[in-house]
């Protein structure tokens, strides 16, 4: 993979995508291995929005190839409360660290942000835009369960403002993949999106029901739909309601429909489906570790050819 | 009605830049992308819903003693890829200008999406892919249409 940054899952082509699986697979298999990869260098944690998880998915990431973080701690006690532009804080903390992982509430920040900085720069999400290493991860889980060759995937929620969504749809059409869509119509795929499937060439197959797909799928991606969304209350659980499944749902499924979810979810997914073979989004979750420590790995080996004057 | 009657309800001028064809209705969006407002003493006529042939209806802009360099009419082209441009000198078409569309149009429009970075308070000026219907930030990757280019003109 020869990128510099991690901005958009539309930056990646299936070579790069394939890079960086094949070595979390590797990492996969051995961890330990890795630990010493990234001795001595500092991963900057920036997170301008809350975020548990795929903070601590980095922090850990970073940790097992025998690396540092920093991290400026929650919004509300940093100088960004005081007005600073992201572009400086980001000038500020490069200096810091060998590379950054920004989350911010703000389409397109984090393509901002590479435009002041030299160091390697991943997006952990911009607003409802992209969050390309969960589509990485995504793309792992399904790779291990489904195959990424002539599969059906249905991705189901809130695709309007689903940046995971947003993500893994332009991602999954490097590969040879059929995309099924599965929303409420007010929360359908944004114009942006289906612009550039219409560009790869790929088929946008919109559906309101599940039912109508469920049973030719090999994963089904469910995502959550959020109240606030909705202008009242009443509308939203009408039409939430019909986008959580359960076991009598996946009755219709196939054997090995592999449902994933990128968590949290809140009644997306009945409780007791995690009991059933088709729950992945537990381990989908976990795979976010060696998939970012892939990805940290070839960034700042990047950055080292880069700067030796290397393959470039 | 010949065509010297219409073109006299707009004045001939001696020395400029006569911007012709353009789709009825956006002559003041030309002028606001270009930036004339006619506080650098210029002297500008516009035309609204002439008759025309080639058009059902057209404006037209005639600005006196500046002619536009190509990329102001490359930006022209982003909301009226069909006009035409002449630069008169001492009354005469000195040039004709073509519109080539540009591959990008930075700083003259703003991001129609709200939470886009583009519109926070940050050192950063738009900048636009031009698609072959439209525009898209290349921040937050919005698409805006041709038809509602004009609605997000941002110039001063
Ligand atoms: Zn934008």
């Amino acid at each position: 993979m020869r990128q510099d940054h991690l901005i958009s899952a539309t930056q990646l082509s299936r070579a790069d995508i394939e890079a960086v699986l094949d070595r979390a697979a590797e990492i996969d298999a051995d961890p330990g291995a890795w630990e010493g990869r990234r001795r001595g260098e500092i991963l900057g944690l920036c997170f301008f929005e809350p975020s548990t998880r795929t903070r601590m998915s980095f922090d850990t990431a970073m940790k097992r190839l025998g690396g540092q973080t920093i991290d400026m701690g929650s919004v509300e006690s940093s100088s960004v409360k005081k007005g600073e532009t992201l572009a400086d804080t980001m000038r500020v903390v490069e200096g810091y660290a060998d590379a950054l992982v920004l989350r911010h509430p703000l389409e397109g920040s984090a393509k901002m942000a590479t435009e002041f900085v030299d160091v390697p720069l991943v997006n952990a999400g911009d607003g409802a835009g992209q969050h390309p290493t969960q589509t990485l991860l995504d793309l792992y889980t399904m790779r291990e369960n489904a195959g990424l060759d002539d599969v059906t995937v249905g991705i189901m929620g809130d695709l309007k403002y689903g940046r995971t969504v947003h993500s893994l749809a332009s991602a999954l059409t490097n590969f040879d993949i059929r995309q099924h869509f599965v929303s409420p119509e007010s929360l359908q795929l944004p114009r942006s999106v289906r612009y550039d499937l219409h560009e790869s060439g790929a088929q946008v197959r919109e559906h309101t029901e599940l039912g109508e797909v469920l049973p030719d799928l090999d994963v089904l991606y469910v995502t959550r739909i959020q109240r606030e969304r909705f202008p009242d209350e009443n509308e939203y659980l009408k039409v939430a309601g019909e986008y959580q499944i359960d076991t009598d749902d996946l009755e219709a499924a196939k054997d090995s429909l592999t449902v994933m979810h990128p968590l949290p979810r809140v009644d997306e997914i009945a409780p007791e489906v995690d009991e059933t073979t088709h729950a992945k989004y537990f381990e989908q979750a976990h795979n976010g570790v060696p998939v970012r420590m892939a990805l940290l790995d070839m960034l700042l080996e990047n950055a080292q050819t880069d700067t030796t004057g290397g393959d470039e | 009605m010949s065509d010297t009657d219409r073109e006299l309800r707009v004045s001939k001028i001696r020395n400029g830049t006569v911007i012709d064809h353009l789709a009825a209705g956006q002559a003041l969006n030309v002028l606001a992308l270009l930036g004339i407002d006619g506080s650098g003493g210029e002297g500008v006529s516009i035309g609204m819903n002439v008759p025309s042939d080639k058009l059902a209806k057209k404006d037209i802009v005639k600005v006196e003693d500046r002619e536009l360099s190509q990329s102001e009419v490359d930006v022209l082209s982003v909301i009226a890829p069909e006009a035409t441009i002449n630069i008169i000198r001492e009354y005469d078409v000195v040039d004709k200008k073509r519109i080539d569309r540009p591959d990008a149009v930075a700083g003259v429009l703003s991001c129609p999406n709200r939470n886009c970075i583009t519109n926070a308070e940050e050192p950063v000026a738009t900048r636009f892919a031009v698609l072959s219907d439209g525009l898209r930030c290349d921040y937050c990757g919005e698409i805006v249409r041709e038809d509602e280019v004009a609605e997000h003109l941002d110039v001063t």
